[in-house]
């Protein structure tokens, strides 16, 4: 049996690890357009911020692939799939052979068409190359002050990182809001002000329109409005378009992503995809979509490795959530955190002046979304109340208090956590 | 693998499970010494929840298909191969909080060692039984092999 | 509002340099005799309400306090002494009764203190138990007169007399009547396992038994107290024996006492009372009044469980104890239960606890003797009860003509009892003399089970230690073999009290 993987960053990781602890013998090869490196690409602010060394950036060691009996060819892009033939061609002209596909060649950086991009200092936030050069550029002082495209995750963590570093910082967002599909208002606005304190300029309903060059670099830009900034960086973190061609172009389904039933598999029986790449169930919206987070990579990742060597484990289902920090202020999102109107009960806890905030959305009995801000003590119990489904209409008032434990929940559900997954006791 | 089982209906919450958990990760080992200039920037992992008479000491439940581990970006969380126990590398952790946001026991913590890290239990693995079982004066703890 | 005399029975001593203010005692302590001052960031007592149950020393995770008793002193007096004048200064303020809980604490004579045993040299060999079987097994129950066999024609004899039923203990420990109520449901849980575990029975007191408790109806002696608390056909039935309780040592002539507070709704239910409201058992049973009256309700209680279960009668130690044992027997009593001046309680007027009845050895020496002189001491076995503090007490009751042994302070005390005497408050920190929620939870059964089933292992290997030493390899050859024993420090009319030589003769 061999499975060819397309790819090598978390979902390849997540689905290497789950093979091999079922099966030694299937012979498994990595093929990735990236070099050697197991790296986490959410670790890159943290090394642009000056947190981490980029040593600290692996993911796993690079003695990963042997102990795990993997095949690799880095540097080297798949350009085409054979669905009938179980093939692939490489941009080397290889042709290699396949039982079982995974797809885990996740998402590309959205970066408006305009004149400019290829002037130095702009640049995306995805990889660690745009790390190691946006590291560069400001060790080498040739940054004082940068403007960040897109208020959402991953510009609010440029952001974050450049104002660790010194940075002067004009973030411009298009939507009303920063964090708009994370947060609502008043969780954006608490963010925005943590911002601003730190001395970061937030343009919101605005956009870059033009880039201007000084000599080889970037001199400044033109927004939409009209205004004129000076910036020697412009970094886009707009967000992360799935790289749906191949698959498309090989006759796969795909939709935004790679749609993919609870297995991972897509269209195709013999081809599977997994991480940024996937659309794959969302438990809480109840359909099919793109949620480019760590952790639903790497359990698809591993949920499409059992299931290629025969184990018939399914996803329950993803949830989006994400972490952040701003001027040392945690924030968490878990589902629809920021949903309200007809069918939501919005419940809220805010004290805008300490930058607390909960905001808890339940529909119908079950809670099915979470903004925190400040306070993120034990939020996973928000996470497990969403992922079970859990009845929580008794349980409103203590759910919402600052101090959340195990007996903020149902009686029932409380049991099942303590006796501990696989404890029966 | 062992791991420790929760019997809510024997915690008389003491929390000696507390004291020692914060003693066994401490620099000195010694419990007054930790006390006494240790206490504010270390922690126990195991935090004993109360509401009436119900109590019950909870920490990290070491699941089969932990949360925590495929959340973590950085390889921080991870199954120890020797002991099969899940512990959090503090050395590699850069305190993204992804697995405080995941852990449906909200067993993980930020540490108040002044670093930013996760902080949760790790079963004490250079030990025979980790520290809240053997200093549980009522067996409301007990280590066994469960799998 | 007047001020009280009353000063604090304890004082507590905390050694700040060990004290890491982790507030274990805090938390523990029933009585709040701790609590943490958070201006200063240091743990204090005030140790007024401290009973001295020593929970807080026991589990200070450094050792750092010591409980004393106040080192108040009064003028020297040898008549009136400080404990007098406390109980008459808490008389003046409360105008009722006082209340103890557990036996008598005050200096009578402890006669198996004065009591030292045989053993063998040179003319009759000692065994060493851990070469040759000793036999502790024990039968209760009425034996025949005589035993009649039949030849069965094959060289082999049957034997035709029916036995009376009888309960057969692999050692001849069980563990006292103790109330469901009176202590909690997990130290019942645990005497019920421990019973099982050892192979022998417990008691269960006048409360009733509790319907978790049934799974241990084959190791359980179903007691019918004056109240009839919990008495009714299933009970009977389940239990192996049944007990008639006309008294116990710690307070002859007055019946059980449970304070409101103990009575939740669990005890309410398995007692069938009023939850909340005292559990007073009334001095006699209301239809026993003659020794007549007895000897229908024995027989009306085997009828109810049709002949099958052994019927014992438990009664007080007091001046007349041998002709009302020798009553007793005739009645149709199996097993005579007699418990002596020492004998524990859960609450008891302290004045009737230490001041009425007549300590275990000089009771049990009398109503062996007298059955022996009347030809009936095997119409019924002897159970001696009252202060059985070790395995030398249990040899000694058993030299003295004890057929078996109840235990249930020493039981209390190996679950982890601390005679703080304050059992009547329901507040005890232990989790055994009490049905508080906070507080029964301190008792793990699966720890009561093991404590209990270790000491009784422990007192069985010490008897057969002494018995192999006195040359004996069966209990049944130490029982009322009073030439093992011999009396030092007592004076003539004792030792012919207790059937014995003095030492050296």
């Amino acid at each position: 049996m061999k499975i060819t993987i397309v790819g090598n960053s978390a979902a390849a990781v997540g689905a290497i690890e789950a093979i091999r602890e079922l099966d030694q013998e299937a012979t498994i090869q990595v093929v990735t357009a990236e070099g050697p490196a197991i790296y986490s690409r959410p670790l890159i602010s943290h090394y642009v911020g000056g947190e981490i060394d980029e040593g600290r950036l692996a993911y796993r060691p690079p003695t990963f692939y042997e102990t795990h009996q993997v095949e690799t060819l880095f540097d080297e892009a798949v350009t085409a799939i054979d669905a009938q033939a179980h093939t692939v061609a490489t941009a080397k002209g290889r042709v290699l052979d396949y039982d079982k596909l995974l797809l885990a060649i996740g998402g590309s950086p959205i970066v408006p068409p305009m004149a400019g991009l290829d002037l130095a200092g702009v640049t995306t936030f995805a990889t660690w190359a745009d790390a190691a050069a946006i590291d560069h550029e400001i060790d080498a002082g040739h940054v004082s002050q940068a403007v960040v495209v897109g208020g959402g995750m991953i510009g609010i963590k440029a952001t974050d990182a450049l104002l660790k570093r010194g940075v002067q910082v004009t973030m411009v967002e298009l939507a009303p809001r920063i964090l708009i599909r994370a947060l609502d208002e008043l969780g954006a606005e608490m963010m925005t002000d943590l911002f601003e304190r730190a001395g970061v300029r937030v343009l919101t309903e605005n956009t870059v329109a033009e880039i201007i060059a000084d000599g080889e670099r970037i001199g400044g830009v033109v927004l939409k409005d009209g205004q004129r900034l000076d910036c020697d960086l412009l970094v886009f973190g707009i967000g992360v378009r799935p790289n749906v061609a191949l698959a498309r172009d090989a006759g796969v389904k795909v939709d935004r992503g790679v749609v993919v039933d609870r297995a991972m598999r897509t269209s195709d029986p013999d081809i599977y995809a997994a991480g940024d790449v996937a659309e794959a169930y969302d438990l809480v919206v109840d359909l099919n979509r793109t949620v480019a987070i760590w952790p639903n990579a790497y359990r698809q990742g591993a949920i499409a490795g059992a299931q290629m060597v025969g184990q018939p484990r399914q996803d329950q289902g993803g949830i989006a959530m994400n972490a952040i920090e701003v001027a040392g202020v945690p924030c968490v999102a878990i589902g629809e955190g920021n949903a309200e109107g007809d069918g939501y009960t919005v419940m809220t806890r805010a004290q805008p002046e300490r930058h607390q905030y909960r905001r808890l959305v339940l529909e119908g009995n079950r809670l099915v979304g979470v903004i925190l801000v400040g306070n993120i003590s034990r939020a996973g119990i928000y996470t497990g109340l969403i992922r079970h489904r859990v009845d929580v209409s008794a349980h409103r008032d203590s759910l919402l208090s600052d101090r959340l434990s195990l007996l903020s929940v149902p009686e029932d559900y409380r049991k099942h956590v303590v006796r501990g997954q696989g404890i029966e006791v | 693998m062992k791991r420790i089982v929760i019997h809510e209906e024997y915690c008389i919450a003491c929390r000696l499970c507390e004291v020692h958990c914060l003693v066994a990760h401490s620099s000195s080992r010694d419990i007054v010494k930790a006390y006494r200039h240790e206490r504010d920037t270390i922690m126990s992992r195991v935090v004993v929840e109360e509401s009436g008479p119900l109590s019950f000491a909870m920490q990290c439940r070491q699941c089969e298909d932990p949360r925590c581990l495929e959340a973590c970006p950085s390889g921080a969380m991870h199954r120890d191969p020797r002991t099969g126990a899940i512990t959090c590398d503090e050395s590699r952790c850069v305190g993204c909080w992804m697995c405080i946001m995941v852990c449906p026991a909200g067993a993980v913590q930020q540490s108040t060692s002044g670093h930013r890290i996760a902080s949760k239990c790790d079963l004490c693995q250079d030990a025979d039984m980790p520290a809240c079982v053997a200093h549980c004066p009522n067996e409301a703890l007990t280590y066994e092999e469960v799998s | 509002m007047a001020l009280s005399l009353s000063t604090a029975a304890f004082i507590l001593e905390r050694d700040q340099s060990q004290c890491i203010a982790c507030q274990v005692c805090v938390r523990q302590c029933a009585n709040d005799v701790h609590y943490y001052d958070e201006d200063d960031g240091v743990v204090r007592s005030n140790p007024a309400a401290c009973v001295g149950c020593h929970r807080c020393v026991t589990l200070c995770p450094t050792q750092a306090l010591v409980v004393r008793t106040n080192p108040l002193e009064f003028r020297p007096h040898a008549n009136w002494t400080a404990a007098t004048l406390q109980s008459i200064y808490k008389q003046a303020e409360t105008g009722g009764m006082l209340l103890s809980g557990m036996g008598c604490d005050q200096p009578h004579r402890i006669y198996w203190d004065h009591m030292l045993l045989n053993a063998s040299q040179v003319t009759n060999p000692s065994i060493d138990p851990l070469r040759e079987p000793m036999e502790l097994k024990t039968f209760l129950g009425a034996r025949p007169d005589s035993l009649a066999f039949e030849a069965d024609g094959d060289g082999e004899y049957d034997l035709r007399t029916e036995l009376t039923p009888q309960l057969e203990l692999d050692i001849p420990i069980m563990f006292s009547a103790m109330s469901y109520g009176s202590i909690s449901y997990n130290a019942c849980r645990s005497l019920a396992r421990a019973a099982k575990q050892m192979g022998t029975y417990y008691n269960t007191g006048e409360g009733g038994l509790h319907p978790d408790l049934y799974e241990y109806g084959p190791v359980t002696i179903a007691q019918v107290a004056s109240g009839r608390f919990g008495v009714h056909l299933d009970y009977l039935r389940t239990a192996a024996a049944i007990e008639i309780k006309i008294g116990q040592g710690a307070k002859p002539g007055i019946g059980g006492h449970l304070p409101g507070e103990k009575v939740t709704r669990e005890v309410s239910r398995t007692r069938m009372i009023p939850e909340g409201t005292d559990a007073l058992s009334p001095a006699p049973h209301h239809d026993i009044y003659s020794i007549e009256d007895l000897r229908q309700l024995i027989f009306a209680l085997k009828e109810a469980t049709h002949y099958r279960k052994p019927v014992s009668v438990k009664v007080a130690a007091v001046h007349n104890i041998a002709p009302i044992a020798s009553g007793i027997v005739r009645a149709g009593a199996d097993i005579v239960a007699i418990d002596g001046l020492r004998g524990g309680t859960g609450a008891a007027p302290t004045v009737i606890r230490n001041n009425v009845g007549i300590p275990i050895e000089l009771a049990l020496a009398a109503v062996d003797q007298r059955l022996r002189e009347e030809g009936i001491r095997h119409r019924a076995s002897i159970v001696a009860a009252g202060s059985i503090r070790n395995s030398a007490d249990v040899v000694k009751a058993i030299a003295l003509g004890a057929d078996a042994v109840y235990v249930a302070t020493s039981a209390l005390v190996a679950m982890g009892c601390h005679l703080c005497q304050r059992c009547y408050t329901g507040k005890c920190n232990w989790g055994i003399a009490t049905q508080d929620p906070y507080l029964t939870k301190r008792l793990n059964p699966n720890i009561g089970e093991r404590r209990l089933t270790n000491l009784l292992r422990a007192w069985s290997l010490e008897i057969k230690e002494m018995m192999g030493g006195m040359g004996i390899n069966a209990v049944e050859s130490l029982r009322g073999n009073r030439d093992h024993l011999r009396g030092v420090g007592l004076n003539q009319v004792e030792l012919d009290a207790l059937g014995i030589r003095a030492a050296g003769t």
